[in-house]
Formats: C-alpha cells, structure tokens, sequence
C-alpha cells in the first residue's frame, strides 16, 4: 500500500462485518472514508462461491479443510470475499469402486456440515440420472446462482422501479480441488479437451496442495493449464494432513478408530447403516468409470493433440 | 458391529481377540504429558492410534487414557496459563468415554520431570486398584505375580499387580531424550525400563533408528512399542497458534468446543507467543546448573 498525496488506496480488511451474509455489503463499489486526514477508497471485492465435486465416500474433516483453507487464501488475495461453499457428491453412475450409495454419502455430508455457516450439500448432481460431467455441474450451479441473485437484486429494487444506487456483481463461481486433481487433467479418455477450457478458463480453480503433490508442476507442464494460470488458485497447505477418505475406509474395514479425522456424527451413521466393509469396498470392481465409457473417444487423441 | 473372518464381532470400543482365546492380558493405562497448548485433533488421534496398537496385539487391553497439561513452570515460549490448557482438553475430551484429563502435574509449584509424573500416576493407580478388588487380590495376584516374573518387562523392577502404565508420545519426544541436559538419564532408563512407551511416528522420523543407536533404549526396546501413523497427520500445535495469530482458521483441526473456547477467551495472540520468549526451558535451567557432564 502507498500513500500518494493525501489518498489511500488499497484493500482494507473491515473485519466481521463483511463476513456474515455479506452478499449486499460486499458488493458496495466505492466507500469514502476520512481516516486520520486521508481519504480512504476501497475497491470491492469479487464475491466468490466454491464447489466441491467429488465421491465424498465419506467425506472427512480433511475435506472441511481445504474450504477453511481455500477461503482463508481467497481473502488473502485481497479481490474475493468468498460467501458460500458447496458439497456437491457424485451420483452412484460414476461406477468408481467402492462407492457407497449416493443417499448415504449426501446423509453424511450433511451431518458433517451441520454446524456450518457456509458450506452447504447441494443433491443436484447425485439425483440426475446418469453421471454428470464437472463442466455440467458448474454451469448449473453458476446459472442458479445467477438466477437467484437477479431476484434478490429485483426485491431490492427501490419502489420507484429504480435500480439500487450501487451496482452489484453476482457471485463467481469456481472448482474447489485437492492437488491430485489437477493430475487427472491427464488421464487419458477422463476429460474432453473443450470441458477443461471452459472449467479452468469460465470458471477457474482454487487448488489445495496435498502431501508431496506439487500442483505448480502440473500447472507448468501442461500448456492449457500454463494459459490460464491467472485463474488457477494455489493454495499451500502447511499442515500435512493426509486423511484421506480411502485411508479412512480402510481403517473402518479394519475396525480401526477413526475418530478425529471424521466427525462423530458420520462415525455413528457409518456404524449405524454398517457402510464400509470388505464387500462394499468390492462393489463396481472391474467396472469402468462412467467418463470412460461417455467420454469415449477414438484412439490417438489425448489432451496434448 | 463388524464381523470378521473369525466371526467375532468387533465394536468400536474394540474386544479384544486374546480375550476369546483365554490369553494373558496385561491391563494398560495411557498416559501423554505435554504442553497441550492447545490441543489438538492430532494429541487425540494419538490415543486412538495407540489403543488400536496394544489391542491389535493381543497382549493388550487399554483401559484409560490420561492427558497430563504440564504446570506454567516450564517456561515454554508461548506456553498460556494451564488453566486455559486444562479447561480446553477437558472441552477436547467431553465426548470420550476412556481418555480423561488430570490437573495434579499443572497443580505443582515447580516444574516436575516426567518421570515424577508417571510415578505419581501409576501409584494412584495401583491405589484404586487395590481398593476395588480386595476380595479378588488373593485369588487372583498369586498367579499374577508368578507370571510376572518369568516376563521379561519386569527385568528392572517387580511391577505390582494391576494396569500398566505407559507413557504415551510422539517420535519427537523419544529423539528429545538425546538433548543434552533435557532428560535425566535415570529418569529414562526408569520410563523405558520399568513403565513402558508408546511412541508414535510422525513423518520424517526413524524412531527404530533413533532406539537401535542407544545402548539403554535398545535394552528395553520390547518395553518401546512403536505405532506406524499411516494417516499423516501434522497437525501441531505450533502451527495451529501460528494459524490462530494471523487470523486463519482452524476449523476441523481441533475440536470445534475447544475453537469456540479460544475465541471467547481471546488466546493465542503475537503477545501470548511471546510468553517466556527470554527465559530457559525449565529442565535446562534444572539440570545445567546441576552437573558439568550429561
């Protein structure tokens, strides 16, 4: 931050105000304020909704982690103010080994996200009838939230019919994601070539480092991701916490404790409905993954052609 | 419940298998002294890692835990008053039907070795002991006792009948016995030889090493029982203080009754860091004064 003649410019962290129900707050464009005998300008900041897809079989405290950290990260940036996180469990047609069913996997991610004032489990994905591409997901989630911001923007509406005096920016979405993610952009025959574009570059990324994966590598050696790099988000996590949830579904098949790494809640439901046995964790062997099959394409093309 | 192939069913409070099978097992009581500032998601994983061990054996059956806070005179940098650290493992371990927090090592004027603590500790037990089985002590030590001796963890001293007590920590606390004036080497062969640890592995550490390279630690290693944290897990109190300082969160990290209390009673700021910040380490102070050579 500089001072230039008499005006400050820069972001300015206003504290608990903007964090609860920030929607109509955070969208003020300009606040002038006398401080100390300088003129104050905060610019707005762009608000911001993450989205978590993914098996969530179970989900872990790991899990509420990288929102904790990603939002933490956003802020740091000083240009969001992340007001919502979703939860967003892939449907039982993704056909991965061992996945449980898709009503159990919302029923804990529910539990787990209870005492949450941010996050939320969203059903839409896992109730359509085949498996969902991400890019699909996304653009369902970004055309609701647009939706839903026009008509808070229209009750807010002066009774005159006027527009409100200060414009507002309806939330960004983008794909919150553990490094490993990232590396999955390779495999062949997992994602189309015009889906990446529009999940990294429309929407972008906010990815969460985990364990020895480095996500600055795989953003280096793949030439879409190194284009839009801008917009792809880098989150350090220090604290190495590797509670993954197929370590997690190994412990329970053990009779392992898992607890501390999985709220009580979803232990109790765990044990309740006897998930995550030898069996289950046999179910949809030698199956192919549903984007396989879908997404077949022929031979020779990769996502480097 | 869970079956497994042997058709015994498994509860998460585990029954363990030698039990079915008529097999000697020793009674056994955890106990982890530290600062616990604050504790941690990971200080509880700890236990359990450790209970799954011991059971897993079969030689085992973990009936307690026990979390010792140290007393402020430690003189740790950034070491908050105890009863904050009490208050929030008490909050930690509300919901835990086997591990219990004990204020006698906080309640001390001085700083006490650990040794002190565990001794203190495992006579309290053996006091509740006796008391509650009075009728059975005839009948049943003899055949304890005759046991007991011809195992070979009673090689240094004759243990008494009734739980065993060991004390329950990180690889960094077994590689802290090598500090020079940290750990009085009596006091070592004492917990090793005579009590027992459970020591779990954290990344980066090679605890078998660090026990195959000391004559004493490998005397007694059958007394040192090693637990493998496959779940990384680093989640240490450093970082959660240093994460609390500059505003971030630390949801899932710790329990959130244990956050809620952090945040009503306004701990862990720059300034609570630097708490001690000039002073010596307690048992360096101790024992650096007293002898010229460890």
């Amino acid at each position: 931050q500089r001072f230039t003649s008499g005006t400050f410019c820069g972001t300015v962290e206003l504290g608990e105000q903007y964090l609860c129900d920030a929607l109509s707050k955070c969208t003020r464009r300009f606040i002038n304020q006398r401080v100390g005998g300088f003129t104050m300008v905060v610019t707005h900041r762009v608000p911001l909704i993450l989205l978590a897809c993914g098996s969530f079989n179970p989900i872990t405290n790991q899990h509420m982690r990288l929102f904790e950290l990603a939002r933490d990260h956003m802020h740091g940036t000083g240009q969001y103010q992340v007001v919502g996180g979703i939860v967003s469990p892939v449907s039982d047609g993704y056909g991965k080994q061992g996945l449980a069913l898709a009503k159990h996997r919302i029923a804990m991610a529910k539990l787990a996200l209870q005492t949450s004032s941010w996050v939320t489990v969203d059903e839409w994905e896992s109730q359509q009838p085949d498996w969902t591409e991400t890019v699909e997901t996304m653009r369902y989630h970004s055309g609701r939230i647009l939706k839903e911001f026009r008509k808070k923007l229209e009750m807010q509406r002066e009774p005159n019919g006027n527009p409100p005096p200060l414009s507002s920016v309806s939330p960004h979405l983008k794909l919150l994601c553990g490094a490993d993610f990232l590396n999955s952009f390779k495999v062949p025959g997992l994602w189309l070539d015009e889906h990446v574009e529009e999940v990294v570059g429309r929407f972008g990324l906010v990815c969460v480092s985990r364990g020895n994966l480095q996500p600055e590598h795989a953003v280096h050696e793949s030439d879409l991701l190194h284009h839009h790099r801008h917009n792809i988000f880098l989150v350090k996590e220090w604290v190495r916490n590797e509670t993954s949830a197929t370590e997690v579904r190994r412990a329970l098949r053990r009779g392992l404790s898992v607890k501390y790494l999985v709220p009580d809640s979803v232990i109790d439901y765990i044990h309740q409905h006897n998930l995550y046995t030898e069996d289950s964790e046999r179910r949809n062997e030698g199956t192919l993954l549903r984007p396989l099959i879908k997404q077949a394409q022929p031979p020779g093309k990769s996502l480097d052609d | 419940m869970k079956k497994t192939t042997l058709g015994v069913l498994y509860r998460e409070k585990a029954v363990p298998l030698c039990e079915m099978q008529n097999q000697k097992v020793t009674e056994v009581v955890l106990l982890a002294c530290g600062s616990f500032n604050p504790i941690t998601n990971m200080h509880l994983r700890m236990f359990e890692l450790a209970r799954d061990h011991l059971q897993d054996t079969g030689q085992y059956n973990v009936v307690k835990g026990i979390i010792s806070p140290v007393g402020d005179a430690y003189k740790k940098k950034g070491l908050i008053e105890a009863s904050h650290r009490l208050e929030m493992a008490r909050l930690a371990t509300a919901n835990s039907d086997w591990i219990k927090v004990d204020d006698w090592e906080s309640l001390q004027p001085e700083w006490m070795e650990t040794a002190k603590v565990v001794r203190h500790h495992y006579e309290e037990l053996h006091a509740e002991d006796h008391n509650k089985d009075d009728v059975d002590t005839v009948k049943h030590g003899k055949k304890r006792r005759i046991e007991e001796n011809h195992s070979e963890s009673s090689r240094h001293q004759k243990r008494k009948d009734g739980p065993q007590l060991m004390l329950l920590c990180g690889a960094d606390v077994l590689e802290s016995f090598a500090v020079p004036n940290l750990w009085k080497q009596e006091d070592i062969a004492e917990i090793v030889g005579f009590y027992g640890l459970v020591c779990i592995t954290r990344s980066g550490s090679d605890p078998y090493k660090f026990i195959q390279q000391s004559d004493e630690l490998w005397t007694h290693h059958k007394n040192i029982h090693v637990v493998h944290e496959w779940i990384t897990n680093e989640i240490s109190a450093t970082h959660v203080r240093r994460a609390l300082r500059r505003g971030h969160s630390v949801r899932y990290l710790l329990p959130e009754n244990v956050i809620d209390y952090i945040r009503e009673q306004r701990l862990y700021s720059a300034e609570s860091e630097r708490k001690n910040a000039d002073i010596v380490l307690a048992p360096l102070q101790r024992y650096t004064s007293a002898s010229s050579s460890s």
